[in-house]
């Protein structure tokens, strides 16, 4: 509740200084429209932000779900197996040397211009923060733990399943919070460069038209989807890690 | 397994040197582990006592031992040992009966809810049955490893100073508590504490660089009162050991 009443008194304050910068410096509305317009703009086209926002929420979620299922059994994988650690570990590295958004126009030539590339972009962006976090979760489970189990002479599934697994919910929890907030910029890059529909796609329509106060609305609506989703995730977490916090 | 009911003694006997990385721990020593008694392990920190344990659970890596492990019957200790460390290695996020019943959980074998019960109850923790261990005492948190230790009935139980960590109260309570529960089991205690072994030692004995010594243990039998004469008396040989160790 606290953090609630925080971030609007913040949001309040950034509001009332982008209105004064707005009148103090005369901007004229296609280089800076006041919150008020970009207020009234929300509230004319309303439905078709939602409708754009629609669209992109689903290359969001689809791409959250297929990077962190993806994610999560690369690091089980990597957890369990030596030989994938040495063979996958470098690679995945490498790969982070290469920029996603170089991806996205060659996403587009292959996947076309619907969905697809995009969620493929979202998934790409979170894939490795989620692998990561999750890793270094399974590989720090209490040495204490691992030695009781094995003295139980526990198979290394079960260990994996029963002790590291839920041992590492907290890191994967990280992870997914991060991944919240990145799957957004993967969906939206990958509308830039080639869509019909979603956020991405209006906000670059409206820029073109010089309909700035349309552009921030659509900002607007990306904002608040965006905290919804790491909000959402975050109390998800919570649920699941419930144990590592003592009761009451 | 070689105790499917439990009731099996049975000793085991470490002979060897050990040594990590090239670096000797100890030379050559003998320690006879007697089935069905309490061998308490005492020595300063860092002198290898813990290493011994790790071995024998067949913990230990990077050690290397020149000698054997072995039960009385000739054969390994693999499948016949429990352990019971310091800190409980309860998992948080299961409540007791699940942690009682992790084993076999861990081998995915049928899990014996009744038995479980049966030991959480010895324990003193029925009422607690559900609790996650957040909810418990640091003394309830050792009862729930002591129950889970019993629960594997392995003959050969490992305690590596278990009771360390608790304050003085519970700690007297939970080395009575042990001393009755785990009745008929071979026990090799480590601990750092004169006032314990002399409490709950069948053998005693002090280890440092050079070997073991072989510390006659009061002639009452255990577990014995903490105030008794002969306890007081070989706490103090005991202190008295430790302190001439270099």
């Amino acid at each position: 509740m606290k953090n609630i009443i925080r971030g609007a008194i913040f949001a309040v304050f950034f509001i009332l200084v982008w209105h004064f910068l707005v009148i103090a410096a005369d901007l004229p509305k296609f280089i800076l429209p006041s919150p008020f317009l970009v207020a009234l703009s929300l509230k004319h086209n309303f439905g078709l932000i939602f409708q754009h926002g629609v669209i992109t929420l689903t290359e969001v979620v689809l791409g959250l779900l297929a990077g962190s299922l993806l994610g999560g059994m690369t690091a089980v994988g990597l957890a369990i197996s030596p030989i994938a650690r040495t063979v996958m570990r470098p690679m995945m590295v490498l790969s982070q040397a290469l920029p996603v958004f170089a991806l996205a126009p060659l996403l587009t030539l292959w996947l076309g211009y619907g969905l697809f590339p995009k969620i493929i972009m979202a998934l790409l962006i979170i894939y490795f923060p989620v692998t990561s976090a999750f890793f270094d979760g399974l590989m720090n489970t209490p040495k204490g733990m691992l030695d009781l189990a094995k003295i139980m002479n526990g198979t290394s599934w079960r260990i994996m399943w029963n002790l590291r697994v839920p041992n590492a919910i907290p890191s994967l929890a990280s992870g997914l919070r991060l991944a919240a907030v990145y799957a957004p910029i993967g969906a939206i890059i990958g509308e830039w460069v080639g869509a019909s529909q979603g956020l991405g796609y209006l906000m670059l329509l409206a820029n073109g038209r010089a309909k700035i106060d349309l552009m921030f609305a659509a900002l607007a609506m990306l904002i608040v989807m965006t905290l919804s989703l790491h909000w959402s995730i975050d109390q998800f977490g919570r649920l699941l890690t419930q144990w590592a916090r003592p009761e009451g | 397994m070689a105790d499917g009911i439990g009731f099996i003694m049975l000793g085991f006997l470490f002979k060897g040197a050990v040594s990590i990385n090239d670096i000797s721990v100890f030379k050559s020593i003998n320690l006879s582990v007697k089935s069905g008694e309490w061998t308490c392990l005492l020595g300063r920190s860092g002198v290898g006592k813990t290493t011994i344990l790790r071995l024998v659970a067949g913990l230990a890596e990077n050690v290397n031992l020149d000698g054997i492990i072995k039960a009385n019957d000739g054969q390994g200790l693999n499948g016949r040992v429990a352990l019971m460390a310091q800190t409980d290695n309860l998992l948080p996020w299961l409540d007791v009966m699940e942690n009682v019943l992790l084993g076999a959980r861990l081998r995915g074998e049928q899990a014996d809810r009744e038995r479980a019960f049966d030991l959480i109850e010895k324990v003193g923790l029925a009422d607690h049955n559900n609790k996650k261990p957040h909810a418990l005492s640091g003394g309830e948190r050792q009862r729930v490893a002591l129950a889970r230790t019993l629960m594997e009935q392995r003959p050969i139980v490992l305690l590596d100073e278990p009771f360390s960590a608790l304050d003085a109260r519970v700690r007297a309570e939970m080395q009575e508590l042990a001393s009755d529960i785990l009745r008929g089991k071979t026990i090799l205690l480590v601990t750092h504490d004169p006032g314990e072994a002399a409490r709950l030692g069948d053998t005693i004995l002090v280890l440092d660089g050079e070997g073991i010594t072989e510390v006659t243990p009061p002639r009452t039998p255990t577990i014995r009162a903490y105030d008794n004469a002969d306890v007081l008396a070989c706490q103090g040989q005991l202190l008295r050991l430790l302190r001439e160790q270099v």
